[in-house]
């Protein structure tokens, strides 16, 4: 039984958990783009699609919003273990579900960030006579993204501290690798947990810190 | 699929579906309170004060929940040599800590927010610090918080189906058990719990607009909350 805080196995559990830290890094990078392109697209969609898909697109992204993800990756990785394909990762399944669940937070930014948008500038697209695609990649795209990019920056942060859930998949992030060590080792739980923590601590505090600045800077340049 | 399977088995939902709320009432119980009292402190003018609430605050808000739920039950007992009765406590330590953290920023936001000239004339009426905070400032800053609460409330019931993974019996480690057994439909399983989870959600909800109305028609203002959409109100710049 562990006691404490020992030193020799600090060295012997880091490597361990710095290869799970990189595990974490590698699904926020997936499943980051899965919320920042996916979240626009429900965003567009629930705003300008055609009317038959408005309600069930924006009544499945409530949803996963109000639900708890540990449920939505257990639920999914059943699923496609049991009837789609067994074969599958974990890795791949994890990075999806939790893509999409951020997706339903992002598009309700992206969503504020459209509804922010004067009219005046919808009218002058009017106006001008200007076709679909110029409204929304000239006008109201560029503008959109000044208003949230700070905002979907903070949800990204916010999913890279939820990556350690999909341990219960098996993706061998930091939690994972830390059980691993401790079902080896009989001990490893207070350097392993607190190494975790540490490194969370140490790489997303830099980036809010960066995207407060952003979030400063780009709201004095609002007009 | 084996729908009256899951049917029968929908009453061994009652009792764990009571520590799912016990655990989210008692967890946002716990960060109320250290909102008020961090968000208090990191609005405070001393540096004293200030820091090491602020301190406090990153260091909740940078490190991973899941990370603490699993520090808090299984590295803290070691560390202090004090072994948990129920695990329990160690999901509702955590879970509040954090949301704490974050909801502390919610309620500096709203002090900040109360007009100058409030405070300017509180002075003037010679009310003491603390008739100031109870009587003017927190009258006026409570509804403004409440939308972004509500939000967090949410947030924190969502991240209250974590403790199951410490062994806590609440409903999404039911599914999973009662999932394994023959005749039964996991998939079917999960599916009620995700939908238990919605109403809950909905419920807060729900409580939170009547509250913040209440709230803002004590101040003299019939001001409708923004329209109903089930989301985070907090979405621009929330859970950073």
């Amino acid at each position: 039984m562990q006691t404490g805080w020992s030193n020799a196995t600090v060295r012997e559990i880091f490597p361990a958990m710095w290869d799970g830290f990189l595990v974490v890094l590698q699904v926020t990078l997936v499943a980051g783009v899965i919320a920042v392109v996916l979240g626009l697209l429900v965003a567009v969609g629930e705003r300008n699609g055609p009317a038959w898909l408005r309600r069930p697109l924006s009544g499945a992204f409530q949803f996963i919003r109000n639900t708890p993800l540990l449920v939505q990756v257990l639920i999914v990785w059943t699923a496609t273990s049991l009837y789609v394909n067994p074969d599958w990762s974990a890795f791949a399944v994890g990075s999806a579900v939790l893509g999409v669940h951020y997706a339903s937070y992002t598009s309700e930014t992206y969503r504020a960030g459209i509804d922010a948008i004067p009219k005046g500038q919808w009218e002058a697209a009017t106006a001008l006579n200007l076709p679909t695609r110029r409204v929304w990649g000239a006008v109201v795209l560029p503008q959109m993204a000044r208003r949230s990019a700070a905002a979907v920056g903070n949800w990204i942060i916010a999913m890279f501290k939820e990556v350690p859930t999909l341990f219960v998949i098996g993706v061998m992030e930091m939690i994972a690798e830390a059980r691993a060590f401790q079902g080896q080792h009989y001990t490893g739980a207070v350097e392993g947990y607190t190494i975790a923590g540490l490194l969370f601590l140490a790489a997303s505090y830099p980036v809010a810190v960066a995207m407060r600045r952003l979030e400063i800077r780009l709201a004095k340049s609002h007009y | 699929m084996d729908f009256e399977a899951v049917i029968e088995s929908l009453p061994r939902y009652g009792e764990p579906l009571l520590v799912t709320v016990g655990v989210t009432a008692a967890s946002a119980a716990l960060a109320l309170v250290l909102a008020f009292a961090l968000g208090l402190m990191t609005a405070s003018r001393r540096l004293a004060v200030r820091a090491p609430a602020r301190v406090f605050v990153e260091f909740f808000r940078g490190s991973s929940v899941v990370v603490q739920l699993f520090w808090f039950a299984y590295a803290m007992p070691v560390v202090l040599g004090v072994q948990f009765d129920h695990l329990i406590a160690a999901g509702v330590i955590a879970l509040g800590l954090n949301y704490g953290a974050y909801c502390s920023e919610v309620v500096r936001g709203a002090i900040a927010a109360v007009p100058q000239g409030q405070l300017e004339a509180s002075v003037a009426l010679n009310l003491t610090p603390l008739q100031r905070m109870r009587l003017v400032v927190l009258p006026q800053a409570w509804p403004e918080m409440i939308p972004s609460l509500c939000a967090f409330a949410i947030m924190l019931l969502k991240a209250s189906a974590l403790v199951s993974v410490i062994g806590i019996l609440d409903i999404t480690w039911l599914a999973g058990l009662i999932g394994k057994q023959p005749g039964q439909d996991r998939l079917l399983h999960y599916a009620v719990v995700l939908v238990i989870y919605f109403v809950l959600a909905w419920l807060i909800w729900t409580g939170m607009r009547a509250l913040e109305r209440r709230a803002k028609r004590g101040l003299g203002v019939d001001a409708r909350p923004a329209k109903g959409r089930l989301a985070p109100a907090v979405a621009a710049g929330g859970a950073r």
